[in-house]
C-alpha cells in the first residue's frame, strides 16, 4: 500500500500549513526517525523546519513560542476508530466534541465511523458530514462509507460514489457483514473502488444474547457469554476470503487470544490482513464486570487475563499493527441502567495513551516507543503517513508530561459524553499540547502561550 | 446486614444468624395472633419487574407479620408499563421514605444498582440469571431444618443451571455452609466456568446416588429464546428426578414452581422425599428474619430516626432472642 497523503489533508477547520512554532526544549522521541533527545523543533508553514539542539532553535519573524521544558515530543496520534455519532447521535458526541476530545488525547487525525443515525451509506451524507468537519473538525477527520446499504449486511451501498465523495474507506462497523457471500462481493468490489474494509468480527449466531466474554465470571454473573469463537471464526472467514480474493482488510478490536491466532495464521498465509486493539482490551480483563457495572460493556468484550497477555504479545510481535480507541460515547440514560439492558461502548480518545502508559509502559511490560509508534500507524490503513517528527515532515506533535498525575474523569471530559471505564483511575501521563500541521490544535488550560522572539 | 443483595456479601456467620432469626420467629407462627410489632410504621416496598407468586407473597406477608406498611408495585399496571426507567421509578418510590425496597427484576445488577439510588435498605429478590439470595437462604434453613446441617453433604443441583438465578445463589450458600455442591444438567443449559463458584460439574446422573440432597431447577421455558434441548420430553428422559432414580435416603428440593412430570415426576413431588412445601414456610419465616436483620438487627449500621422511642433491640426481646 502506498502512503501518499498526508494526516492534514483529512477535512478540518485548521490548515495544511498554516503554522509558526518553536517547540522550546522537549524530549522529542520518534523511534521511527531514530530521534530521542532534548531539542528546539522549529516549525514553518505547517512543517518542521529544524531540529536544533535545546537552546539553539529560532523563530525568525515571530510566532509562537512553547515552552515544552519537562515535556516528552512524541509523533501525534492517530486513532482509526471513532463514533462520532453525528448524524443523528448528537446528544452523545459531535464533530467539535469528538474531535476535541482526540486533540486533548495527543491525536492529530481519526476516523469516524458510519452507524450513524443515518448511517453512511449515501454519499450526500458523507459530503455534508465532509462540509462540517471544515468548519469543526478541531483535527483532521475521515469519514468511512458502509459497506452495505442501510448497514444491513444484504447489498453493497454505492461504494464508488461514496469513495467519490471522499470516504476514507469501509465499514459497517457496529455490526458483523455475516453473509459470507456479501463480504466476498464487497471485497472483489475494492478492486474497482479502493479503501480498505474495517471489519468488526463477531458471529450473530454465536454471540447470541451474550453481553460480557463467556467464561468464568459470566457463568458466576448470569449473564449470557459471547464465545471467542464468535470474533475468530469470522476472522478466519475474512482472512480467507482476502486471500482468495486478493483484497485487504482491517479487523478492528482483537478481543481474545483465539483472535489474534487466527489474524497471525491469516497473515502467516499471505492474506492482507491488518489488525487493531484498543486500549480497554489491554488493561482491563472480565474481573472488571464483577461490579456489574455497564461501564465495562462493550464490544468485543472484555475477557481473561490470558486473552489479554495474548493481545499484548501480538502487540510486541507485530501480529497486530495499530492501536485504536473504539471511542463510543452513550448518554448517562443508556449506561446508568442494570449491565444486561445498557448500550454496548466506552469512550476513549482522553485515556488511550495515559492508560496504555501506566499500565503497560511504566510496570516495563512494553517499550514506549512501541505505543507511540502503535498509536500513529493506523494512519496508513487510510493510505496516510503516520506523524514524524523530522525536518520537511507535517508538523503534527503531542507533547505529553510523562511525569503528569491525574484521576480520570475528575477534571470532566472534553467529550460530550462520559462512559469511561477508566473513570476514577489514577493514571500517570497526560498530553498537553496537540499540534496538528504547526497549528495548536489543543492546550490544557496550566499552558499558556507567549510569543517567541 | 445493610442490603441484602448477594450471597457473596454473607459469610457463614451471617447465614447462620439469618437461620436462627428465622427459627424463633417459627413461634410467632404458632400463636393466635401471628403477629408482632418490630417494625411498626415503618414502610416497606416491594417492586416487582417479573411474576412472582412465593416471593412477592412472602415478603409481603412477612413484612406484615412485622407491623410493617407494605407497598407492592408490580411492573404490569404501573407507571413501568408507560416506560418509566427503573432509576426514575426508584427515585418516585423513595420519595415516601421507605426503610426497605424489596426488588425483582428481570436483569442482573439491578438490585445494586437500585441500591446506590436510594436511601432505603435493599433486598434483592431475584436479578436475572444472577441471583436469588433470599430463596438461598431458605433453602439452607429448611436444609437444616430437615438434616441438622450442611457440613460435608453432598447436594445435587440439577437441570437449567444456565437460566437459574436460584442454582447461582444455592451453590454459593451451600459452599459456604460446608456442603459439597455438584452441578447436573444437560451440556447445552451448564454455562462454562460455573465450577468456579465451587460446585462440580456433572453431564449425566452416574453418580447421583451418592446425592444426600437433590434440588431440581424449573426448565426456565420462559427465559429461552431458542431451544437448548430437543424437547421437554427427551429432557424428561435424561434428567427427571422420578421414582426410579432416586434413592431411598435422598431428599429433593425444588425452587418451585414446578413443571410437573418435566424435572420432577409426580409422585416425587408429593411423595415423603420431597421438601417443597417446607420450602416454601420456610420461605415466610426466612424473609422475616431477613427483614428483621436488615431494619432492626443488632448489626444495623444506622440509628431507627422514624420511629419514635422504639428501638429495634428491645423490641427483638420481645420476640425472644434465637436459642
Amino acid at each position: 500500500m502506498t502512503e501518499s497523503g498526508t494526516i492534514a489533508s483529512l477535512d478540518w477547520r485548521g490548515e495544511r500549513g498554516s503554522g509558526d512554532l518553536l517547540i522550546r526544549g522537549p524530549h522529542a522521541f520518534d523511534p521511527s526517525e531514530g530521534l530521542d533527545r532534548e531539542c528546539d523543533i522549529v516549525i514553518r508553514g505547517g512543517i518542521v523546519a529544524e531540529i536544533a539542539d535545546a537552546g539553539h532553535g529560532e523563530l525568525p519573524g515571530g510566532g509562537e513560542e512553547i515552552d515544552a521544558a519537562g515535556l516528552h515530543a512524541f509523533p501525534a496520534f492517530f486513532d482509526p476508530h471513532v463514533h462520532l455519532r453525528t448524524p443523528g447521535q448528537e446528544y452523545r458526541e459531535d464533530i467539535e466534541s469528538g474531535t476535541r476530545a482526540a486533540a486533548a488525547g495527543g491525536y492529530c487525525g481519526i476516523v469516524a465511523m458510519a452507524n450513524t443515525d443515518p448511517v453512511v451509506d449515501d454519499p450526500a451524507i458523507l459530503t455534508a458530514l465532509r462540509e462540517r468537519a471544515e468548519g469543526e473538525a478541531v483535527v483532521p477527520t475521515g469519514f468511512v462509507g458502509t459497506v452495505t446499504r442501510g448497514m444491513e449486511g444484504r447489498e453493497l451501498a454505492e461504494m464508488a460514489a461514496l469513495r467519490e465523495a471522499g470516504a476514507v474507506a469501509f465499514s459497517d462497523d457496529g455490526l458483523p457483514i455475516s453473509d459470507a457471500g456479501v463480504m466476498r462481493r464487497a471485497l472483489q468490489y475494492q478492486h474497482l473502488v479502493g479503501g480498505t474494509i474495517l471489519l468488526h468480527e463477531e458471529d450473530p449466531s454465536l454471540t447470541g444474547d451474550g453481553v460480557m466474554g463467556e467464561g468464568a465470571v459470566s457463568a458466576a454473573l448470569g449473564l449470557a457469554g459471547v464465545p471467542d469463537v464468535s470474533e475468530s471464526t469470522m476472522i478466519a472467514r475474512d482472512g480467507a476470503l482476502c486471500l482468495y480474493e486478493d483484497a485487504r482488510a482491517h479487523v478492528q478490536h482483537l478481543s481474545a487470544l483465539a483472535s489474534v491466532e487466527a489474524v497471525a495464521t491469516a497473515k502467516a498465509a499471505g492474506a492482507r490482513l491488518t489488525a487493531e486493539l484498543t486500549p480497554h482490551h489491554l488493561v482491563l480483563t472480565d474481573d472488571a464486570v464483577r461490579s456489574l457495572d455497564a461501564r465495562f460493556k462493550m464490544n468485543p468484550p472484555l475477557r481473561t487475563e490470558a486473552d489479554r497477555q495474548s493481545l499484548i504479545e501480538a502487540l510486541r510481535s507485530g501480529v497486530v499493527d495499530c492501536i485504536g480507541t473504539d471511542h463510543a460515547p452513550h448518554a448517562p440514560h443508556e449506561k446508568e441502567v442494570p449491565f444486561e439492558v445498557a448500550n454496548l461502548g466506552v469512550i476513549g480518545l482522553e485515556t488511550a495513551f495515559a492508560a496504555l502508559y501506566t499500565h503497560l509502559v511504566l510496570p516495563g511490560v512494553v517499550d514506549l516507543g512501541l505505543i507511540v509508534e502503535r498509536m500513529g500507524s493506523g494512519a496508513k490503513l487510510f493510505d496516510l503517513a503516520p506523524a514524524r517528527i523530522a525536518v520537511d515532515a507535517e508538523a503534527d506533535v503531542a507533547l505529553v508530561d510523562l511525569d503528569a498525575e491525574w484521576e480520570a474523569g475528575a477534571d470532566g471530559w472534553e467529550s460530550r459524553s462520559a462512559n469511561s471505564c477508566f473513570t476514577g483511575m489514577r493514571l500517570r501521563s497526560r498530553p498537553v499540547i496537540t499540534i496538528v500541521a504547526g497549528s495548536v490544535a489543543y492546550r490544557r488550560r496550566e499552558f499558556t502561550m507567549k510569543v517567541a522572539g | 446486614m445493610r442490603h441484602l443483595l448477594s450471597i457473596d456479601d454473607l459469610g457463614r456467620d451471617d447465614i447462620e444468624l439469618v437461620c436462627d432469626r428465622a427459627r424463633s420467629f417459627a413461634e410467632v407462627g404458632r400463636r393466635d395472633i401471628k403477629k408482632v410489632p418490630t417494625l411498626r410504621g415503618r414502610t416497606i416496598v416491594s417492586l416487582f419487574y417479573e411474576s412472582s407468586t412465593r416471593t412477592s407473597s412472602s415478603f409481603e406477608l412477612a413484612a406484615k407479620r412485622l407491623s410493617a406498611d407494605v407497598v407492592s408495585v408490580k411492573a404490569a399496571g404501573s407507571s413501568v408499563d408507560k416506560g418509566e426507567s427503573l432509576r426514575d421509578t426508584v427515585a418516585t418510590l423513595s420519595a415516601y421514605e421507605p426503610e426497605a425496597m424489596v426488588i425483582r427484576s428481570p436483569e442482573a445488577g439491578a438490585a445494586a444498582l437500585v441500591a446506590g439510588w436510594t436511601e432505603a435498605a435493599v433486598i434483592n429478590a431475584g436479578d436475572g440469571k444472577h441471583e436469588h439470595p433470599s430463596q438461598a437462604l431458605l433453602d439452607v434453613y429448611t436444609l437444616i431444618d430437615n438434616v441438622g446441617t450442611l457440613d460435608g453433604k453432598r447436594i445435587w443441583i440439577v437441570g437449567d443451571v444456565a437460566h437459574s438465578r436460584v442454582a447461582r445463589s444455592c451453590i454459593r450458600a451451600f459452599v459456604t455452609m460446608g456442603a459439597e455442591v455438584t452441578v447436573a444438567g444437560p451440556p447445552t443449559l451448564i454455562p462454562r466456568g460455573i465450577d468456579e463458584l465451587g460446585s462440580s460439574v456433572s453431564y449425566d446422573f452416574g453418580d447421583l446416588g451418592g446425592a444426600d440432597v437433590i434440588y431440581a431447577l424449573r426448565m426456565q421455558k420462559e427465559r429461552m429464546k431458542e431451544a437448548f434441548v430437543p424437547s421437554l420430553r427427551e429432557y424428561a428422559i435424561n434428567y427427571q428426578i422420578n421414582g426410579r432414580r432416586l434413592g431411598p435416603r435422598q431428599l429433593v428440593m425444588h425452587p418451585g414452581p414446578v413443571n410437573r412430570g418435566v424435572e420432577l415426576s409426580p409422585d416425587v413431588i408429593d411423595g415423603p422425599a420431597s421438601l417443597i412445601t417446607a420450602q416454601v414456610a420456610s420461605g415466610l419465616l426466612v424473609r422475616m428474619a431477613i427483614l428483621y436483620e436488615i431494619l432492626a438487627g443488632s448489626e444495623r449500621p444506622r440509628p431507627l430516626t422514624r420511629v419514635g422511642g422504639e428501638g429495634g433491640s428491645s423490641e427483638g426481646a420481645q420476640i425472644g432472642e434465637p436459642a
